[in-house]
């Protein structure tokens, strides 16, 4: 990888990706040989907005590399509260640590961030925008269980709000993906994301679909995602919807015995827990994965080629 | 540097806006534009411009156009760059003493920096951070660079004042 920052799925090439995932495959193989490449190393964690599943993964991870996290503790005990910026607090943290990782309430906060630091900056959550760790964890799920080429997968749910959906449905037009978009009609895609992935791909693999019956049987990989009940204007909207996107051990029987369920958890409803005992389920080893795929985003952000290139090294870009 | 469509074109709005001695004459700008090009430049009147306006004057190459003449300012490029968004069809001509020493077409730029602010409540460049906005030209329209809004429609209406 030549990138000082990982901030959306979008600046990952193909060859990017399979690095990334090459690597979680060997540190996934074989944790303890990584377990000293960054001692010394200080991991600082930015979270504007709680979210204690990604910030313990990355935790995780920086620990398991040998290295160590700081940690700036609730936005409201922190100097946040008193009106400092990002651009600020970004420059102040920096000093103190090897590499940041971000999440914060707004779209576009990370890239503001990475303009201001020169440590290499991961973009945990921007609000509506981007999360590509998260992608970078789906990815090698869909990888170890169905394959990425030739591959046809439905992602369903809340496709307007769902950050995760985004950068998942870029980060596949790489590769030879048919992506089926299934949601309710207030829910789809938004506009623009469908332009994009219409850049980049032609657009030949881009199908949207209000109900999973038609696609289900041709999927191998079903990812879905929650309806938030409060995107709802009323109650009777909600309970129309909430029941269609609802998988239970009688929707599995139009689908493929290989079919692989995914989920970018916490789930509600939208699961059956029958389902988690079948071989279908792969949310929980989904979670899982994010611990070594943040082991190998960070070890590839952290090396010495990458040091270099920021020192003004040689690099391709 | 010129030709006799746009002479035709100067004579015909010579009746209507004066002539100026030294600045800048923004043509063929879409009917109803002008001021949101003087509002692209900063220019309000109130630090003494002299500027004359007109507004739907009939034109050929565009059915109805305006035209912005500002004494005593000769645009920079990057003022001619932004101009392209909202008036693509402008011809710039820079006056000396009476007579049109340069006459340029806009360009779009790739890029327009610190000159539109984000629609998007949800983006950091609209939270008191210290950036300017950014903002990727389109073919039909411009990308946040933070966020990654698009806008088609009243790019106009974006414009930092
Ligand atoms: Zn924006």
């Amino acid at each position: 990888m030549r990138h000082d920052h990982l901030i959306t799925s979008k600046q990952l090439t193909r060859e990017d990706i399979e690095t990334i995932l090459d690597r979680a495959a060997e540190i996934d193989a074989d944790p303890s040989a990584v377990a000293d490449r960054h001692t010394n190393t200080l991991l600082g964690l930015l979270f504007f907005e709680p979210s204690t599943r990604t910030k313990m993964s990355f935790e995780t991870a920086m620990k398991r590399l040998g290295g160590d996290v700081v940690d700036m503790g609730s936005v409201e005990s922190s100097s946040v509260k008193k009106g400092e910026t990002l651009a600020d607090t970004v420059r102040v943290i920096e000093g103190y640590t090897d590499a940041l990782v971000l999440r914060h309430p707004k779209q576009g906060s990370a890239t503001m961030a990475s303009e201001f630091v020169d440590v290499p900056l991961v973009n945990a959550g921007d609000g509506a925008g981007h999360h590509p760790s998260q992608t970078m964890l789906d990815l090698y799920t869909i990888r170890e269980n169905a394959g990425l080429d030739d591959l046809t997968i439905g992602i369903m749910g809340d496709l307007k709000y769902g950050r995760t959906v985004h950068s998942l449905a870029h980060a596949l037009t790489n590769f030879d993906a048919q992506q089926h978009f299934i949601s309710p009609e207030s829910l789809r895609l938004p506009r623009e994301v469908v332009y994009d992935l219409h850049q980049e791909d032609g657009g030949a693999g881009i199908r949207e679909h209000e109900s999973l019956e038609e696609v289900l049987p041709s999927l191998d990989v079903l990812y879905v995602t929650r309806i938030q009940r409060e995107r709802f204007p009323d109650e009777q909207e909600y309970q129309k919807v909430a029941g269609e996107y609802q998988i239970g051990t009688e929707t599995l029987e139009a689908a493929g015995d290989d079919l692989t369920i995914m989920h970018p958890l916490p789930r509600v409803d939208e699961i059956a827990p029958e389902i988690d005992e079948t071989d279908h389920a792969a949310y929980f080893e989904q979670a899982h994965n994010g611990v070594p795929v943040r082991m190998a985003l960070l070890d590839l952000l952290l090396s010495d080629d990458g040091a270099a290139d920021r020192r003004g090294g040689e690099s391709d870009e | 540097m010129s030709d006799d469509h746009n002479h035709h074109d100067g004579d015909d709005h010579e009746l209507r806006v004066s002539k100026i001695r030294s600045g800048t004459v923004i043509d063929h700008v879409r009917g109803g534009q002008a001021l949101n090009v003087l509002a692209i430049l900063g220019i309000d009147g109130s630090e003494g411009e002299e500027v004359s306006v007109g507004m739907n004057v009939p034109s050929d190459r565009l059915a109805r156009k305006d035209i912005v003449k500002v004494e005593g300012r000769e645009l920079s490029q990057d003022e001619v760059d932004v101009l392209s968004l909202i008036a693509p069809d402008a011809t710039i001509n820079i006056v000396r003493d009476y007579e049109v020493i340069e006459k340029h077409r806009v360009e779009p730029p790739e890029i327009v920096e610190g000159v539109l602010s984000c629609p998007n409540a949800g983006c950091i460049t609209t939270s008191g951070e210290p950036v300017d906005s950014r903002f990727e030209v389109l073919e039909d329209g411009v990308r946040c660079d933070y966020c990654g809004t698009i806008v088609r429609d009243e790019i106009a209406s974006l414009i930092d004042t």
